[in-house]
């Protein structure tokens, strides 16, 4: 048992019942008298309901319930995040009802649901539903959408937009394209991807007669807010009534923040079947059809600067796809989350960005693994490597060139990210880029990339590297710039923790936020232990229940780390605080003649005067000496609002190989130094970065969710979308610089998406690199064999 | 009309009543309320509900209930025993070879069933015995690093505990 464990690999608590078989995810939980929901979805993108005959399936044996939109007394779901800013209060937010009424927007929404005895019994009564279905024009692509005659999702929103939204400088960022010696343009495509955490969504509600009130399990990154947004939103049900448990989630990445339709679905059939609990399990083609998408920009980028590298504009014109309704936070993804940060870790004077957010009759987009602050990487890190291939320049010197350099923090960046009122600002607080860049580059071999690319060649092969130069801001956010900037989540980013210690001298942390796989079981042990000096087998974490855990905003936006642990810090020095003031008194001392050392609380100058936490705790806890004033136990909850929000930064490099006859490309070598402050657990950081990477791969290479021109969804299962398998990846090499946070005593910036964040951009840049030569100058994602094998055929032709 | 199946699961005999569409992995989850073997795409793609039917890996999804009358199945619950966890959940938690935990059962057997083939296995042949099994949380690449330590483990004597890699042994 040590209690140095701040900063160590210490392996995780969660694992034990992971590795064994015995997690405890949603579609584990069996209750008595459980029924069973199925959610019968549309076969259209676009149709009217005329009508709906559910009495073959109300008839079907096990069948206890059969409902349709028209039975629903609830609101439509709520939407959280308007773009605001310049693009106003928009009227137009059109968001999913828990079952279609009037018409349908996209294939898979919901329609009817029924409850029956047995999972079967509910499959087979969905097919003796019938819709008399009236099926109209659809359009899946947003450049499409916003064309004269288009078909049209809302009345309210003419020619399908959302909003239009822009931020920076026009007029001065309109001047520096004009004036500049070179300008590059491109179209650039973040094509639309499903996220595909391993478990799929699902959901048990619970509701009881006797006392109306309502229980939820749900694979949720966010209890606590969904407890908010069903209960006052959704259903008009007083907040004290809901209770919101999510147990072990099997992954997320964005995809289980989000409040949806089926929570309100099976909370509405337990009552209407009398109390019993009525559970739906998403199945995977469920969840690629209904539950959010992420990405799906379409983007004409400008990027202005001088022939010496100096890059003096960026001028961005963004189609956002955000789907046929709104999800929770859509139009914030990419307004406040991508163009704010659209200049990166770059010194760019002058930058403008227009977004214009659009209905299409495809499945709602919202927060996937970086949410907006992957895409910004890749339009950046794009344009700097078209601009240097343009001006002949290396991609590293021009990315060191604009590099904000270390003597100019406190940077604020030109989009607006720090403007905001009342007294309350966020700004780009640390970072020393070029380490990074430096190092990437020797361990990737970059310095010898000619003879590499040459060897290649007498194989067949093209070889390419790619760079990707990334700032994230994360760790979100101070409560009082998100209600300040007249743009965001209506509500505050605070965290909370709670410690109890009980008598025999065992701590209880309850933490506000919500783990997916993160391993916020060990790290905020590693936290509390350090602080309290106790080892970690006395420390448990609970979390993930509305009962009993302190109100939080949960986990997303790589933010636990910093907001939550700070949290869980505040409350430790509250708990150590108390303990000194009893040591003193059960010493005989004065609490500033008290001094601690780890579990040890001693008589300064007098080591043989002492007490163990323990026994603090103990005597704490029975009170029988307790002085005047003081409360027994050792209870003390703790909130963190953040000052700033935290800035991880660093280059990854990618190196391709693409076979010249089949355009296969090979990912040959993956290197990434990121910078994310100190670390808590450096093992659970690397498992981050891996994953984050892998995902960003994916997107390069491989994934790409497909509708058809009508709006099926081509890409409906696993067999058609291609997740990354473990025999398409090298090895990953990870290596760091630190520069540790200022806003938080761990000095910690969260890590969750800083893998996602750069890859992408990284991998592209090495294709990119490697298909220069022939002429080649851009390619969307994925980068599949037939699309590379096609253009190196087109290349060819145009040379010969 | 239910059909009736006998079968050995983790060591144990059971008799079971299934209708005929049941698959291998609802007699587990449902009948048996083995839940560490996960669905998770209902196409036989992901791997998550991988267990070892006579000492082979199946992705149970993939077979009637009613198919593995007679068999001996193992899952992740039988893979550890009173002394001490299988070699591979002791280097999946040791190399942090999992995150969110929910492909984890399923990659646990798929790389028990190459153990059994091999206790020497290249990175290139752990990454080709596992490309049936989609983790999100990883990268795989602390998974193939739990794999081939495992695989050290198994060919340093220490026993393997459990019926996975004995079965596939003897096959």
């Amino acid at each position: 048992m040590t209690t140095d464990m701040l900063g160590k690999r210490v392996k995780r608590v969660e694992d034990q019942r992971l590795i064994t078989g015995k997690g405890r995810y949603v579609d584990d939980i069996k209750l008595q008298s459980m029924a069973y929901c199925a959610i019968l979805r549309s076969p259209y993108a676009h149709a009217r309901i005329r009508s709906i005959d559910t009495s073959g399936a109300k008839a079907m044996p096990g069948v206890l319930d059969v409902m349709t939109g028209a039975d629903v007394p609830y609101n439509p779901l709520p939407m959280a995040w308007p773009a605001g800013g310049s693009a106003g209060i928009q009227n137009n937010v059109n968001t999913p009802r828990a079952l279609a009424t009037d018409d349908v927007k996209w294939t898979g929404e919901g329609v009817a649901a029924v409850i029956a005895e047995t999972p079967e019994q509910a499959f087979d009564a969905m097919e003796a539903i019938v819709v008399d279905w009236e099926p109209l024009p659809a359009v899946v692509d947003a450049e499409a959408a916003i064309q004269p005659g288009a078909p049209q999702l809302h009345e309210n929103a003419p020619n399908n937009v959302v909003f239009e939204w822009s931020v920076g400088d026009k007029a001065g960022t309109d001047a520096a394209v004009d004036a500049a010696e070179v300008v590059v343009r491109q179209r650039i495509v973040n094509q639309r991807l499903i996220p595909n955490p391993m478990e799929t969504r699902g959901d048990i509600g619970l509701y009881n007669p006797g006392t109306d009130e309502y229980t939820i399990w749900m694979s949720s990154q966010t209890p606590h807010i969904q407890r908010i947004l069903l209960a006052i939103f959704v259903m008009g049900i007083p907040e004290h009534k809901l209770r919101c448990i999510s147990p072990d989630v099997g992954g997320a990445f964005g995809t289980k923040i989000f409040c949806y339709a089926d929570y309100v679905v099976v909370l509405l059939a337990s009552k209407r079947i009398g109390g019993r609990p009525v559970k739906w399990v998403e199945s995977r083609r469920e969840n690629y059809q209904a539950t959010i998408h992420g990405r799906d920009h379409i983007t004409y980028l400008e990027i202005a600067g001088r022939r010496d590298g100096e890059i003096t504009g960026l001028r961005v014109r963004t189609l956002a796809n955000l789907g046929g309704r709104l999800s929770t936070i859509g139009p914030g993804i990419p307004t406040t989350l991508y163009a704010r940060v659209l200049t990166g870790c770059y010194r760019i004077p002058n930058v403008h960005a227009e977004v214009t957010g659009v209905y299409t009759h495809t499945v709602f987009l919202d927060a996937y693994r970086g949410a907006g602050r992957p895409e910004a990487p890749y339009v950046i890190e794009r344009a700097m490597d078209l601009f240097a291939a343009e001006i002949g320049m290396d991609p590293a010197a021009i990315r060191r060139k604009n590099f904000i350099a270390p003597d100019q923090f406190p940077y604020e960046n030109p989009s607006g990210l720090g403007t905001a009122s009342g007294g309350a600002k966020i700004y780009i607080d640390s970072g020393n880029y070029e380490p990074a860049l430096n190092r990437a580059l020797v361990m990737s071999g970059y310095l010898d990339a000619e003879a590499a690319k040459a060897e290649a060649r007498t194989r067949g092969k093209y070889l390419g590297f790619g760079l990707s130069s990334y700032l994230e801001v994360c760790g979100v956010a101070p409560s009082k710039w998100i209600g300040a900037v007249g743009e965001g989540w209506g509500a505050a980013m605070w965290e909370s923790a709670n410690i109890k210690v009980h008598l025999t001298g065992k701590v209880v942390v309850t933490m506000g936020t919500q783990p997916q796989g993160q391993g916020h079981e060990t790290t905020y042990a590693q936290v509390v232990g350090h602080e309290l000096g106790i080892p970690i087998e006395d420390i448990v974490v609970q979390h993930s229940d509305t009962q009993g855990t302190p109100f939080g905003y949960g986990s997303y936006g790589s933010r636990t780390s910093s907001v939550g642990s700070t949290a869980a810090i505040k409350a430790a020095g509250k708990i150590r605080d108390k303990a000194r003031r009893y040591a003193a008194h059960m010493l005989e001392a004065s609490v500033e003649d008290i001094e601690i050392d780890g579990a040890e609380y001693r008589v300064k100058g007098s080591p043989d005067k002492k007490k163990t936490f323990q026994e603090i705790a103990f005597a704490l806890d029975l009170a029988f000496d307790a002085p005047e004033g003081m409360e027994p136990y050792l209870d003390e909850t703790a909130y963190y609002d953040t000052p700033n929000c935290t800035w991880p930064f660093g280059t990854h490099v990618a190196v391709v190989e693409i076979d010249e006859a089949t355009g296969f490309t090979d990912l040959v070598k993956y290197v990434a130094v990121d910078d994310v402050g100190n670390k808590i657990n450096p093992m659970i950081v690397d498992g981050q970065l891996h994953g984050g990477i892998v995902q960003g791969v994916g997107q390069a290479l491989w994934e790409g969710a497909v509708y058809a021109d009508d709006g099926q969804l081509l890409t409906g299962s696993m067999l058609d979308y291609a997740v990354p398998r473990a025999s398409w990846l090298p090895q990953l090499e990870l290596d760091e610089t630190v520069t540790p946070s200022p806003v938080n005593p761990l000095g910690v910036k969260g890590v969750g998406e800083a893998g996602a964040i750069a890859s992408t951009a990284a991998v592209a840049n090495a294709v990119g690199d490697a298909l220069r030569p022939i002429g080649i100058r851009h390619l969307d994602m994925p980068l599949t064999p037939q699309r590379v094998w096609k253009a190196i055929q087109a290349a060819k032709g145009a040379q010969a | 009309m239910a059909e009736h199946v006998s079968l050995v699961v983790n060591g144990i005999p059971r008799e079971v009543d299934v209708e005929p569409r049941r698959l291998l992995v609802e007699l587990i989850r449902e009948d048996l309320d083995l839940t560490g073997t996960h669905i998770a795409c209902d196409t036989s793609q992901c791997g998550a509900c991988t267990v070892h039917v006579d000492g082979r890996a199946v992705k149970s999804c993939t077979m009637l209930a009613v198919q593995a009358d007679g068999a001996q199945v193992t899952t992740i619950e039988g893979m550890a025993t009173p002394e001490g966890l299988h070699p591979l959940q002791a280097a999946f938690w040791e190399h942090h070879g999992l995150q969110c935990g929910f492909c984890t059962p399923g990659m646990i057997m798929a790389a028990a069933d190459l153990l059994a083939r091999t206790t020497d296995p290249t990175d290139d042949e752990i990454r080709h015995a596992i490309e049936g099994n989609f983790c999100r949380c990883t990268g795989y690449q602390n998974i193939v690093t739990a794999i081939r330590a495992a695989a050290a483990t198994v060919r340093a004597g220490v026993p393997a505990p459990s019926g996975a890699v004995q079965q596939g042994s003897a096959s």
